[in-house]
């Protein structure tokens, strides 16, 4: 990355490169999880009830891709990243809640 | 309980959470987004777990395959609202310069995965072929 005046206000602790590691863990955590409920969905369901499950699953997952791409993008933007907002916590914390939802129905 | 629904008011609103007292050191923000970050995976993974029990164990009974897979969701599902609550509280606490919030969910949380793992070698010793 850069060096001189930026690489010596860069924090020797990498917290901001480890917080996006963080976010990428738990992007690819994410993943197995909307593979398995895919796979639940295609399996013994009428196709019509498995796509609009699959669907909607695909589309969970996408929105747990955007709110990672999106923090990750304000992690590296600069020096000192701002903090996370409560809006995007919400949203990745709301996105894992409504994949159980759609497990529970699925699984029942 | 107020206490309780005040945050969540907090879940949406960023200003709010600003307001209160000064910005702490951004390590700080980003080791307590860290640990929110491990409580939603470790949600994502009890909610895999339950998608598992589903799917690689159809020849238990159908009452303990949808309880036990319920019961992972259900873990599941306070984990990642608990994750948000947490966060948020921790971020106050900081901004304010109090003590980090102390919490009962983590031993709450191990007591319910170990009853679901005996049960769950309990179902597949015992309840095969019900």
């Amino acid at each position: 990355m850069s060096t001189g005046a930026a690489g010596a206000e860069r924090d020797p602790g990498l917290q901001p490169e480890r917080t996006r590691l963080a976010w990428r863990r738990t992007t690819l955590s994410a993943t197995v999880a909307a593979v398995l409920a895919v796979k639940s969905a295609l399996h013994g369901r009428g196709p019509a009830a498995g796509i609009v499950a699959c669907a909607v699953c695909g589309a969970l997952w996408l929105g747990f891709l955007g709110v990672a791409q999106h923090r990750i993008r304000t992690l590296t933007a600069g020096p000192r990243p701002p903090a996370l907002a409560p809006r995007h916590a919400t949203a990745a914390a709301l996105c894992a809640v409504a994949l159980a939802v759609c497990a529970a129905v699925l699984v029942v | 309980m107020s206490e309780f629904v005040r945050n969540i008011r907090l879940w949406f609103t960023p200003e709010r959470v600003r307001d209160e007292g000064g910005t702490p050191d951004y390590r700080f923000s980003l080791a307590n987004e860290r640990t929110f970050l491990a409580w939603l995976r470790t949600a994502l993974a009890l909610i895999g777990g339950g998608f598992a029990v589903d799917q690689f164990l159809p020849d238990l009974r159908w009452a303990w395959r949808v309880g036990l897979a319920l019961a992972l969701l259900a873990a599941g599902v306070l984990c990642s609202l608990r994750a948000v609550n947490h966060w948020v509280r921790c971020e106050r606490a900081m901004r304010r310069g109090e003590d980090l919030p102390a919490s009962r969910f983590p031993a709450l949380l191990s007591l319910v995965v170990a009853v679901v793992a005996v049960a769950m070698v309990v179902v597949v010793l015992v309840g095969w072929e019900g």
